[in-house]
């Protein structure tokens, strides 16, 4: 492999890691801060890109359909934690992952009813469409760098609230220690509904700038709902900055792995997760 | 997260209750007995929308034959087997044992094929593959009662490997997925291909249903061949359209493949696909009688476009029909009735069409080229191919 393919792949690596960074900040924020195992997360990643694909079809104007997609998403997680998962927080995980599995299904039935199960794709907003040649025969597609430089962007944005801000400093008092948070006299039901709808918000977001580069399939979500356990798992469950190495790792692993050991490429990062897990069986950062 | 073992039981359990029998009756006759079509085939999961065309496609066929054949009434099981070869043995067993099919009609996906073909041995229904194309359905695991309406794997690879030396291509990479489909695909393709005298000089599997497929693509561009040749069918050939395209492959190495890149998808892979060229046994715009009015009928039925799907469930009916009609409504004597579907000709969509020994169709493969969004016709690459059945001793 010369210098310049060697390049290219790390990009293609760093790429995919980010976009898996998008798919499991969500799930692994609402797990850190409520204790809530969302498992319908990868819906809401369909969810996303199904409602962005409707709206740019109907509109004919790519930014129009991700703010009202993103609206939407953010009322359903709303919705869900108001009337569903606030039942839970006393309960154990089964009866979280029950509640949430019966959502897997209520949201591809719904899927497959109004969209139908014909594979659909969505068409690159033209301002994005062009590309940039980087060797002498690989161009490579602006809106894929487009949507790295926004997961980077969102990165830093979450990483900024969490550490500066009123609702950040609340989120890691929730995290470590949620009675006495109660106790001091935080409203906690309104911050689980805010980081209920921002997680949901975020795995929708994923799905939404994934459309044009990926085909809307029936059971996308449970395909992203795996690889983002994976790294959630990795990374340390609920960490955001552990979701974020454990990202970017996943994605060269796995790139990389593709190309060099193509026959158990499949495994490679099963074989990472595992062999993490044996020296640090909580996650590269607990939290 | 504590996972004790009564969850994992639990969710098994909720898991197993997701595919449950659907039975559906049509009016009937109450002096005749029916004839019982048990119909297997996939309306969940990935493989829900191929599952509902070749469903309607076979309901079609009987609509247009008044919905009774000789005249006994005709009795639909549906049953959903969600692509999933692990149930395909219990359901099978219930539809041949329990229900008493005369005829099973499925499945979609060959995995799920495979297990029934083990568990129909020796039962008395009839089964017809309206899809699964693995070799082995009518190769080594061929049974005097088992028949196939739709392809091999290796009928709709094998003709592009002549056609790309034809066109000058000297040496190709291929890639498909790691799974059954895709390795046959790739192998007729390099049979006919090497045997023409072209060399194949990378093979690229892709575990499935992977579609992260950035990184192969940057190996191809670094080998620089004169063709790719690819299997991938719904949302990863979409997806794998559209990569193609972006990194800006497509102007430079042609891209080639089985018909199943360009079918269902063309409008979601937009213009990426413009120009691919594919072999297969079908295309919509096919130019023949039987194909408009089968196509304006499904239309008329189902308000939307017939596809090969419904073309290959709608072959299943018609030969279900047909050999009915030859033993006069007797389907007890199954070995009659197995000689009677043995002997006819299908007047298909895509060009009439006659049963090889091993059961599978003797068809036209033909080479088709995107334009305008449609698959066109540019010539028929084999005609009345019959797939070599390696393995088949009937």
């Amino acid at each position: 492999m010369d210098m310049s393919l060697f390049l290219v792949q790390l990009l293609n690596g760093v790429q995919y890691g980010l976009l898996l960074f998008l798919i499991a900040s969500g799930l692994t924020l609402v797990f850190g801060v409520m204790g809530i195992l969302n498992l319908a997360h990868g819906s809401m990643y369909m969810i996303g890109a199904y409602l962005v694909y409707y709206f740019a079809t109907v509109t004919d104007n790519f930014l129009f359909a991700v703010i009202i997609a993103c609206l939407i998403a953010m009322l359903l997680g709303i919705v869900i934690e108001r009337f569903l998962i606030v039942h839970l927080y006393k309960r154990d995980h089964l009866d979280q992952v029950l509640l949430t599995v019966g959502l897997i299904f209520i949201f591809n039935a719904a899927q497959s009813f109004i969209w139908g199960n014909d594979p659909l794709g969505v068409q690159v907003p033209s301002l994005l469409s062009s590309s940039i040649q980087i060797t002498d025969i690989v161009e490579y597609p602006v809106y894929r760098l487009f949507v790295s430089v926004l997961c980077v962007a969102i990165a830093v944005a979450m990483y900024y609230i969490i550490n500066n801000t009123k609702l950040g400093m609340m989120i890691r008092a929730g995290e470590s220690n949620r009675e006495m948070v109660e106790n001091l006299g935080v409203n906690i039901g309104k911050l689980f509904t805010i980081v209920f709808a921002v997680g949901v918000t975020l795995s929708a977001l994923a799905g939404i700038v994934s459309a044009p580069i990926v085909s809307l399939v029936p059971g996308m979500g449970e395909r992203v709902l795996i690889s983002c356990f994976v790294v959630v798992v990795i990374g340390g469950m609920g960490s955001i900055k552990g979701a974020f190495v454990a990202a970017l790792l996943v994605g060269i692993v796995d790139t990389f792995a593709s190309v060099l050991l193509p026959g158990m490429s499949s495994m490679t990062v099963y074989l990472l997760m595992a062999i993490i897990l044996i020296f640090k069986p909580q996650g590269l950062f607990k939290s | 997260m504590k996972l004790n073992k009564k969850f994992i039981k639990q969710c098994m359990l909720a898991t197993g209750m997701m595919g449950t029998t659907l039975m559906a009756t049509l009016p009937v006759h109450a002096d005749e007995e029916p004839i019982k079509i048990g119909v297997m085939l996939p309306y969940s999961g990935v493989y829900a929308g191929l599952g509902e065309a070749a469903t309607n496609g076979l309901k079609q066929a009987l609509k247009e034959h008044g919905n009774e054949i000789a005249g006994r009434p005709v009795e639909f099981m549906i049953s959903d087997t969600e692509a999933k070869p692990a149930r395909a043995p219990e359901l099978t067993s219930a539809m041949a044992d329990k229900d008493d099919a005369d005829f099973i009609v499925g499945p979609v996906h060959s995995g799920v094929a495979m297990g029934m073909i083990k568990t129909i041995r020796n039962k008395d229904s009839i089964m017809i593959i309206p899809n699964a194309g693995a070799n082995a359905a009518t190769g080594a695991f061929c049974q005097p009662n088992v028949f196939r309406t739709s392809f091999s794997s290796w009928q709709t690879a094998y003709p592009m490997g002549s056609e790309a030396v034809d066109m000058g291509y000297k040496k190709v990479v291929t890639m498909s997925w790691n799974y059954g489909f895709g390795k046959e695909s790739l192998e007729a393709f390099e049979e006919s291909y090497e045997k023409a005298g072209g060399e194949v000089v990378k093979k690229i599997y892709v575990p499935f249903p992977n579609t992260e497929f950035q990184s192969y693509l940057t190996e191809i561009a670094s080998i620089k061949p004169d063709a790719v040749f690819v299997f991938f069918a719904g949302g990863g050939s979409v997806k794998f359209v559209k990569d193609y395209d972006a990194l800006g492959l497509k102007g430079k190495i042609p891209l080639i493949g089985s018909g199943f890149l360009t079918e269902g998808t063309i409008e979601a892979q937009g213009d990426s696909a413009e120009g691919l060229l594919t072999t297969l046994h079908y295309a919509d715009t096919l130019d023949n009688p039987k194909n408009k009015a089968f196509r304006e009928h499904y239309q008329s039925l189902y308000n939307k476009p017939a596809d090969l799907y419904a073309v290959q469930g709608y072959d299943a009916g018609q030969l279900i029909i047909q050999a009915v009609e030859v033993t006069k409504g007797n389907t007890s004597d199954k070995d009659a009735l197995i000689k009677a579907m043995e002997k006819v000709e299908i007047d298909s969509p895509r060009g009439a069409f006659r049963f090889s020994k091993a059961h599978n169709p003797i068809q036209n493969i033909y080479l088709r080229k995107v334009e305008n969004g449609e698959n066109v016709v540019v010539k028929t690459a084999a005609s009345e191919l019959s797939d070599p059945a390696r393995g088949c001793r009937l």
